[in-house]
């Protein structure tokens, strides 16, 4: 995996890999929600650097590496937009890495991952358009909560993974 | 740990992971996801699903000159950004919102305090600290206020709300939450416009006081 070379062995390849994987999508994300291209660039420019800076912190027993991601891109478009900082959840105090890293875990969060994408590739192009513009951040909460039909399902399954793994991991910590 | 009874609805929490909220509800639900492992494995879940849009919304390419100018960054010394860790009955967010340093208490009359933590535009974040059996001033809001216990519990109409616990009031909730026998209460409480209590200050009073 591309991100834990990253973290734990500063792999420049790996990262040059993580690179032609995600900056062209974070150019595209940005750009749907009306950055001009350069600009999108200069933001897809310091989300990669943070990715670098900030991978001490990626867990992949409790993100996939796009939605660790995601969190970046969604902070750093505030951050230049909105010219605040978004205020963030205190990081939990498990040393997850530091343990033997749950393979079953991992495993578990990348199969929700396929099955996310999926389940959006399989939605009708109206209700995908609304997902998407929900996680784009163009939606209030207040519109997010009368669309009844987001098809969010998926996320059920996805919330009970974590929060099994949030449990145990505070368990440990015990 | 208690057991949370009040959670954060799951609109909101889908709005926060997507960076929708005004910046004081943002605050409010940033700290119950610290204290609350329920709703930081639905926060998380939503992640995953920005996630997978930030995978399929459709690439764009980048121009040629960028991997390299990325890559040869990667060594240039970046500022660490300072951290904000849990002080006694406040979480990371909201010490970060104090900038580190203690409350700035203003009395408000009856024992009643305040202490204002951003007030804008977007609304306002304050903490409030209501003495055992006191009510926290009869007041109305325009839309939603989102008020979550730190110490000790009030009770209302509604129920009763202990530490972690998030109310969460739109405008046509009248209530007047009291304070518990015990601890003083201390809460965080967060508005989208300028809070107006209906006794205790002169409305004349309210613009010096900032509620
Ligand atoms: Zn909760």
């Amino acid at each position: 995996m591309w991100m834990l070379a990253v973290r734990d062995g500063r792999d420049r390849a790996a990262f040059a890999a993580l690179f032609d994987h995600f900056a062209p999508r974070l150019k595209g994300f940005f750009m749907r929600s009306g950055t001009a291209s350069a600009q999108a660039e200069e933001i897809v420019q310091e989300v990669m650097l943070t990715v670098w800076h900030k991978a001490g912190q990626f867990d992949p027993a409790r993100a996939q590496v796009s939605a660790w991601i995601y969190q970046i891109a969604r902070n750093r478009q505030i951050d230049v937009f909105r010219k605040e900082r978004r205020p963030m959840p205190e990081e939990l105090l498990s040393d997850a890495h530091d343990a033997e890293p749950d393979a079953t875990q991992i495993l578990a969060v990348e199969q929700e991952a396929s099955q996310l994408k999926q389940a959006l590739a399989r939605l009708k192009p109206d209700q995908r358009a609304i997902i998407e513009k929900a996680y784009l951040g163009e939606l209030s909460h207040q519109e997010i909560s009368t669309e009844t039909g987001l098809p969010l399902g998926t996320i059920k399954s996805r919330i009970r993974l974590g929060l099994e793994k949030l449990r145990h991991d505070l368990k440990e910590l015990r | 740990m208690t057991a949370i009874t009040h959670h954060a609805p799951d609109a909101l929490l889908a709005a926060y992971a997507a960076g929708s909220l005004p910046h004081p509800y943002a605050l409010v639900v940033a700290t119950h996801i610290s204290l609350c492992l329920e709703c930081r494995a639905e926060y998380e879940a939503h992640l995953a699903g920005g996630g997978a849009v930030l995978e399929t919304v459709g690439a764009e390419a980048v121009s040629d000159g960028l991997k390299t100018s990325v890559l040869n960054l990667l060594d240039a010394p970046c500022a660490p950004q300072p951290t904000y860790p849990r002080t006694g009955v406040y979480p990371g967010p909201v010490m970060e919102a104090l900038k580190g340093k203690p409350p700035r208490w203003k009395s408000l009359g009856l024992g009643v305090r305040q202490s204002i933590l951003s007030s804008g535009r977007e609304g306002s974040t304050r903490l409030l600290y209501i003495p055992p059996g006191q009510a926290v001033p009869d007041h109305s809001h325009n839309g939603l206020e989102l008020t979550l216990v730190l110490q000790g519990s009030f009770s209302d109409s509604t129920g009763r709300f202990g530490v972690g616990d998030l109310e969460v009031a739109d405008q046509d909730l009248e209530h007047t939450p009291t304070a518990d026998p015990g601890a003083p209460c201390i809460c965080l409480a967060a508005t989208d416009a300028p809070l107006r209590f209906n006794s205790l200050v002169p409305r004349i009073l309210q613009p010096f006081f900032r509620i």
